[in-house]
């Protein structure tokens, strides 16, 4: 094979990597969406806030140490112990649930009814707010998150496909991170995880019930405060794998909450409601970008990711107007 | 008793179609506009004028733009930012007179005046917001908000991107040269408070006038039947083609202006993606739903509400409590974001809504029954 079309195979892979974290993020959105018609802007601060609260939990960091030093003029910050990391994501994932709670009851119950657009500007207001607190919370520098993932490229690989160049060629191999293969393997277990667990459990069930018909799920006694607080912890929880695989490759710090806007065009692209969507969207946009940077960017000047998937999924929905796998819209006068 | 709307006759058609019908509102805008012209640019000074009332005025020019466009049109825009970077940048290539290449010859176009430039600007940005307006004849709803962010990111990429729209300057910057108006400047280093001040609120009038009577007149109306229902309004004769380009044109180029005046005469120089980056869209677009969708007064009412909020947070917290400034503008985006979600729960149909509800009150006051 020659080295151009191994290049080219090893940006497709690491499209497809980048494509299931993207897919991670969007599965929160779809997940929200699909039983309360909401759409969570606040899904990107969601990660952030998680990620922060982890590594915070597990470097034992005083929660509000700047505020209560600013009142208080005392000079605390942290309690001095370590969790491991599995202590630190139980604890988190119960903040996480808890959070939900606090969403649903203080905000949401009270929308109930209201126009999309009023819940969008909502989970923005969510999102403002939460971006404040998790810095007012655990402070606004980066932070280092370190639950024992692995790092750096990986060379068994990297030596293996240096054997597939062709003779007289000069060519080491790909470049493909660990950690992305980590990543992958999780984002699979977790849609698994998250189908078996829609299709074969009571809750489950329910969940779907409530996405199909808010008022048929009401009428056979599904309680849909449970549901819902259910399916933003749910959120929350692929928030926080999601937050754990980019805090490890680039650290927490703000612009973890901007991957919100790399799902945008995934959710655009697969359709607001469908999983599968979701992920093939997602996988859609990782390639289809990381091809167009590598083969047409270097002519206009390069840094075409931030808007390349946008351009494709508008031009992808003018044709299909519902995405790949919605559900077809259908209007009547 | 305060407020009436009867017992106020007119005897012509002429007065009945006014752009104030009722004699309440006309007074107070005859005193709004008396107060705005001969009393605050007298009073004002520079710390004023730049920490409140071009703000105010700017943002308020682009929180109509915008309100055409969602709150009348239905249609949800996240672009906001990427058109006014046009505006801007359409505003300085105007001011700073236009090079063409043809064949390898530069042809150059003398410096146009400030006032057309930023005129000027508004149309160019009219054609770009009818350009990405186009997939809103397919796209609908949240498809449509997330695809107007393909604009957003689009835009700003190619200012970044594309030397001739910046002529060429090394730091990717673009800066206002000195131009004026009657010889007064109004832009570059040496401009006088009441100037920019003046200049910015003659264009938010005239605009604000504009989109009032658009909005009551057969266009706005075929917005407003767009919005309410697409398939409905097609039924009873409303070209949504026009109908939505309309409203994507006239949005724009009110959006457009508005960036321009907010480069040119507010800030003087800009680097795309911090001025007008996707943080300014969600801005935007909170004024128009704090100050009530489908409403001229709400799209006020909001920019200054959001204009004061933080002037006013930084004042209390770090100059008054004494606290880190990190630490308060931390606080600042929970005490913004908690507000804005209390509210959407209290008033979903914001500040407009409120106004409309204490000019009920008013009609009774004092005397309840």
């Amino acid at each position: 094979m020659s080295a151009a079309f191994l290049n080219t195979l090893e940006v497709m892979a690491n499209g497809l990597m980048a494509g299931v974290l993207y897919a991670l993020v969007a599965l929160g959105f779809v997940l929200i969406y699909k039983a309360s018609g909401i759409f969570n802007y606040a899904q990107g601060v969601m990660a952030l806030f998680a990620a922060m609260t982890l590594v915070g939990a597990m470097e034992g960091r005083v929660p509000f140490s700047h505020l209560i030093n600013a009142v208080f003029g005392t000079e605390v910050h942290h309690f001095g112990w370590h969790l491991p990391a599995l202590l630190g994501i139980a604890l988190t994932i119960a903040v996480m649930v808890f959070f939900a709670w606090v969403v649903q009851r203080v905000i949401f119950k009270h929308l109930v009814g209201q126009e999309p657009i009023i819940l969008f500007m909502a989970t923005i207001g969510l999102a403002y707010f939460m971006e404040g607190f998790g810095e007012t919370m655990w402070g606004s520098d980066i932070k280092t998150l370190d639950v024992g993932l692995p790092q750096g490229g990986s060379f068994a690989i990297e030596d293996f496909t240096a054997t597939w160049a062709a003779e007289g060629e000069r060519y080491y191999g790909m470049y493909i991170d660990n950690l992305d293969m980590v990543a992958t393997v999780v984002a699979i277990l977790l849609v698994s995880a998250l189908v078996l667990f829609s299709q074969y459990t009571k809750q489950g069930r329910a969940m779907r019930a409530v996405a199909d018909d808010h008022q048929a799920a009401l009428s056979v006694g599904i309680n849909l405060n449970f549901i819902w607080v259910l399916v933003w912890s749910l959120a929350g929880f692929v928030a926080l794998v999601a937050g754990i695989m980019w805090g490890s490759k680039s650290g927490v710090q703000f612009s973890l909450s901007l991957i919100a806007l790399k799902a945008l065009p995934v959710l655009m692209l697969g359709g607001f409601t469908s999983i599968p969507g979701a992920i093939v969207g997602g996988l859609i946009i990782g390639v289809g970008e990381k091809l167009f940077e590598f083969a047409i960017g270097p002519y206009v000047g390069g840094a075409t990711e931030n808007w390349f998937a946008y351009v494709l999924a508008l031009i992808f929905l003018v044709f299909r107007p519902q995405g790949l796998f919605g559900e077809k819209i259908i209007e009547r006068v | 008793m305060l407020y009436r709307e009867a017992g106020d006759f007119k005897t012509s058609y002429t007065d009945d179609g006014q752009t104030f019908p009722i004699k309440f509102d006309r007074i107070g805008y005859y005193v709004a506009l008396i107060v705005a012209f001969a009393i605050v640019p007298f009073v004002i000074n520079d710390y004023w004028v730049n920490a409140i009332f071009l703000p105010f005025l700017i943002y308020a020019i682009a929180a109509i733009g915008l309100n055409v466009l969602v709150g009348y049109c239905g249609q949800v825009s996240l672009g906001t930012g990427g058109f006014m970077a046009v505006g801007a940048y359409a505003c300085y290539k105007f001011m700073t007179g236009i090079d063409i290449w043809i064949g390898g010859v530069q042809y150059a176009l003398p410096p146009i005046n400030i006032f057309f430039s930023v005129i000027l600007a508004g149309f160019v940005t009219a054609i770009v917001g009818v350009l990405f307006g186009l997939p809103s004849l397919r796209i609908k709803g949240f498809y449509l908000a997330v695809a107007t962010l393909a604009a957003q990111f689009f835009l700003v990429w190619l200012f970044n991107k594309w030397s001739w729209t910046y002529n060429y300057s090394a730091s990717g910057q673009i800066s206002a040269p000195e131009r004026g108006m009657f010889g007064v400047p109004v832009t570059g280093p040496n401009t006088e408070a009441w100037a920019t001040y003046l200049f910015c609120l003659v264009f938010v009038v005239v605009l604000a006038l504009i989109a009032r009577n658009l909005t009551r007149g057969s266009v706005g109306r075929k917005w407003m039947a767009i919005r309410d229902m697409d398939i409905a309004a097609e039924i009873i004769g409303v070209d949504p083609l026009k109908a939505k380009l309309s409203a994507f044109a006239v949005s724009s180029f009110y959006v457009g202006i508005a960036g321009a005046l907010f480069f040119s005469v507010y800030l003087g120089a800009v680097e795309v993606g911090e001025a007008f980056g996707i943080q300014k869209s969600f801005l935007v677009l909170f004024m128009v739903i704090i100050g009530g969708l489908g409403s001229i007064f709400g799209s006020f009412a909001g920019a200054a509400f959001l204009v004061l909020l933080p002037v006013l947070l930084k004042n209390v917290l770090v100059s008054g409590l004494g606290w880190p400034t990190d630490l308060a503008a931390h606080l600042e985006f929970m005490i913004v974001g908690a507000l804005i979600v209390t509210f959407l729960i209290l008033e979903p149909h914001g500040l407009a809504q409120l106004w409309r509800v204490i000019k009920e009150k008013l009609r009774l006051w004092p005397f309840p029954h």
